[in-house]
């Protein structure tokens, strides 16, 4: 089952790489992984989406918390959660495709950012599911490059994940 | 305030710590440090001949005292060469503090001579790392990696520092802080009452129980407790490798060791048994077998102070994560309460019927009753480890290396005290033994202290000797002599017809009489068993002296029992070359 767990972890070097490494000494996956500082300097909010079982899951969450630059995380998935990944999309379009290729953007309320003779780049924001849906829609014929921020996500209502 | 350089810190800092010993070998990143411990450190410094044995010493040392091993290593290939040792640690939980050089912080990344990235290496075996980028952060960060290496789950710190960080000409203001305060790491001080009391409800209603306990109730000083609580519910107990002495060996109530080469009783106690009070353990390989068959009846408590050890490999019925101290003490309340108030168990007559049972299998298959020794003068190395026992009154601290004379010692030794086992149990590391031999001497001078090694594990530290030479410590090594490495050679003959594939010497064997007599030690060769006990006594008797004792010994034993693998349970065992469960 897809799992997406958010940390919230010391802004120190060398934290990054523990929690990465936890995952392939362990022999865990991850599917996608988001990292950057909070409005608190000192810490960094980090969140990755991997596949597992309970016991897998349970597992990893407890390795992570183990972790001493991990100060708190949370499995979004148990809960009401919004999950936003965002995509930069750079496609062919060219003749009459270029109207077919905007249509398709529109409908997924994307954003045409760079517009070039051959080529357009579309921002896209919503959920992994919903990115991997246009990138279908797109088609391999189309698509030049694609470039994903993974996954980040926060808990809905009043739960918060901080210090 | 006092103002010091970065090494005088670093010399200050473990003298404020309470260090005793620091193990270490010195090296060009290190340089600035070791002059500032020159000058001026009251903390005597014990200089090995490999890093390695630095780290298996300072380890030797905290698992017999408790307190952490401190290691000093250079950059590069000291700190690579010391890699084998943190790992042996980590396994074990061994609390220890690695100080290792570095380049200077302006060559780091440079492929600069000596550069390797420790923090890197020893990420995946330490419990915490740091990197000091300032002078002026190392008395909070040696403060901050003593905390960590010894509280909670105890285990290895890194403490990596540049070379310049360490320069005499620049001094910064030194305050050793008194106390410690990390915002992401606090290791659970109590158990949960809640689950605690449904464990005593458990245990007072269970009709064939088994305490297993382990290397947790060693760090976590539970042992007293742990003793007091078995003896109050008369419940049998058995120890894991690591576990050793954290129940009398001797007592009536102790099953022995359980797992791959536990006793026939444990093992079988254990696969039988309808609640297991499992404490500071972790459900090895080495101990469950097949983990789907593993104990079918049994509801599972399951006490430790880290929850990754918690359901990781067996599911427990009643988790409780906490330090086994307090834990054991408000399960004992707890269980007291419960008779008290409500008239509670324990059911008498199941557990008479238990012990009946258990006496029974002693009886058939039990190591110390139904085994029969060869009755020519040949010796055994099961007769060694007796005759040690019988030699050291069972007061020695016993440290051993890897492999078949190993199992022999953790069977044949009854520990009746907690850190007087001293072996790698999690890593399975040859050339622990006398290194962590030294570490154990320093710590203890007027006890006596036994490496139980075979030839292939003392020669993978034997440089060692010569530290003994230097520092004077008159440790005593028992060599169980079979020219093969035997438990390489054991699952030879088990599962590879016999093709003993690099498991042999030939005739390379040095002379370990003349070898000794090189280093200075006394070398002893013993191949009667008539001779055993006397040359024993007489080894012992040395007390000044380093004793290397050759014992020659049936190449062709085995360590029985053991248990069928794969797909076996815990109840199915090798009880001898041609008798199974």
């Amino acid at each position: 089952m897809r799992r997406i767990i958010s940390i919230l972890m010391e802004n120190e070097p060398g934290a990054l790489s523990r929690v990465v490494g936890l995952f392939s000494q362990r022999g865990y996956n991850i599917d996608s992984l988001n990292v950057a500082a909070t409005e608190d300097p000192t810490l960094s909010r980090l969140t990755l989406t991997t596949f597992g079982d309970d016991r897998v899951i349970e597992q990893i969450t407890k390795q992570l918390n183990k972790l001493v630059d991990v100060v708190k995380l949370v499995d979004l998935t148990e809960g009401a959660h919004i999950e936003r990944d965002l995509m930069l999309i750079k496609v062919r379009a060219t003749g009459v495709e270029r109207d077919e290729v905007k249509r398709t953007a529109d409908i997924f309320r994307g954003q045409i950012v760079d517009v070039g003779p051959n080529v357009y780049t579309i921002q896209l924001a919503g959920t992994a599911e919903k990115l991997d849906a246009f990138v279908a829609a797109m088609g391999d014929a189309h698509i030049l490059e694609v470039v994903r921020s993974g996954v980040a996500g926060i808990s809905r209502g009043e739960k918060v994940l901080s210090l | 305030m006092e103002l010091l350089s970065g090494g005088e810190m670093i010399a200050r800092a473990l003298e404020d710590e309470g260090v005793e010993y620091i193990f270490g070998y010195p090296g060009g990143a290190v340089l600035h440090i070791y002059d500032a411990l020159f000058k001026d450190c009251k903390v005597p410094h014990v200089l090995v001949r490999h890093e390695q044995a630095a780290t298996h010493a300072a380890d030797g040392y905290a698992r017999a005292t408790g307190k952490p091993g401190v290691v000093l290593v250079t950059s590069g290939p000291g700190a690579t060469n010391a890699i084998t040792g943190i790992a042996t640690a980590y396994m074990d939980s061994i609390p220890m503090v690695i100080l290792s050089g570095q380049v200077q912080s302006h060559l780091i990344g440079e492929d600069a001579f000596q550069e390797t990235d420790m923090v890197g290496i020893s990420r995946p075996i330490v419990k915490h790392s740091f990197m000091v980028k300032h002078a002026s952060e190392l008395p909070g960060v040696i403060r901050k990696a003593f905390h960590i290496a010894a509280s909670g789950r105890p285990g290895p710190v890194v403490i990596d520092i540049p070379k310049d960080i360490t320069r005499p000409d620049e001094k910064f203001e030194y305050d050793y802080p008194e106390s410690v305060k990390i915002r992401s790491y606090n290791p659970a001080q109590r158990g949960h009452t809640g689950q605690i009391k449904k464990a005593a409800r458990l245990l007072l209603g269970a009709k064939r129980p088994v305490i297993y306990a382990g290397g947790g109730v060693v760090q976590g000083e539970g042992s007293e407790l742990l003793t007091k609580l078995a003896r109050h519910l008369n419940v049998p107990v058995t120890n894991t490798l690591m576990g050793l002495g954290a129940y009398p060996g001797s007592d009536r109530q102790f099953l022995g060791m359980l797992g791959m080469h536990g006793f026939y009783e444990a093992n079988m106690a254990m696969h039988h048994s309808d609640v297991i009070l499992a404490v500071g353990a972790r459900f090895d390989d080495r101990v469950t077998n097949t983990v789907s068959k593993f104990c079918p009846g049994a509801k599972i408590i399951h006490v430790d102070i880290d929850p990754t050890s918690i359901s990781k490999t067996v599911q427990a019925d009643i988790p409780i994560v906490g330090p086994v101290g307090a834990v054991l003490t408000e399960l004992q309340t707890q269980i007291e309460q419960l008779q008290e108030k409500d008239g509670a168990g324990p059911d008498e007559g199941a557990l008479a019927r238990w012990w009946q049972q258990i006496d029974e299998w002693r009886d058939k298959h039990g190591l110390w009753h139904g085994r029969r020794f060869d009755t020519s003068d040949h010796i055994m190395p099961q007769e060694v480890i007796q005759t040690l026992y019988k030699v050291t009154g069972g007061e020695a601290y016993v440290t051993s290396d890897v492999g078949q004379h190993q199992m022999f010692a953790a069977q044949y030794y009854k520990f009746d005290q907690p850190r007087r086992w001293v072996n790698s149990g999690g890593l399975g590391t040859m050339g622990f033994g006398l290194p962590a031999a030294m570490g154990v001497k320093l710590a203890f001078p007027d006890s006596d202290v036994a490496c139980v090694t075979g030839e292939g594990s003392i020669q993978m530290n034997i440089q060692e000797l010569s530290t003994c030479t230097q520092y004077n410590l008159p440790v005593k090594i028992i060599n169980l002599r079979n020219n093969y490495l035997g438990m390489v050679k054991q699952w030879q003959d088990m599962q590879y017809e016999g093709r003993y594939a690099m498991s042999t010497y030939e005739d390379s064997l040095p002379d370990f009489v003349k070898l000794m007599e090189a280093y200075g030690h006394v070398g002893m060769k013993v191949d009667k068993l008539s001779d055993l006990e006397g040359a024993m006594s007489e080894a012992f008797a040395m007390k000044d002296k380093l004793v290397f004792m050759d014992i020659f010994i049936d190449p062709m034993e085995h360590v029985y029992p053991m248990h069928i693998a794969p797909n076996g349970a815990m109840n199915d065992m090798w009880l001898s070359k041609n008798e199974r469960t």
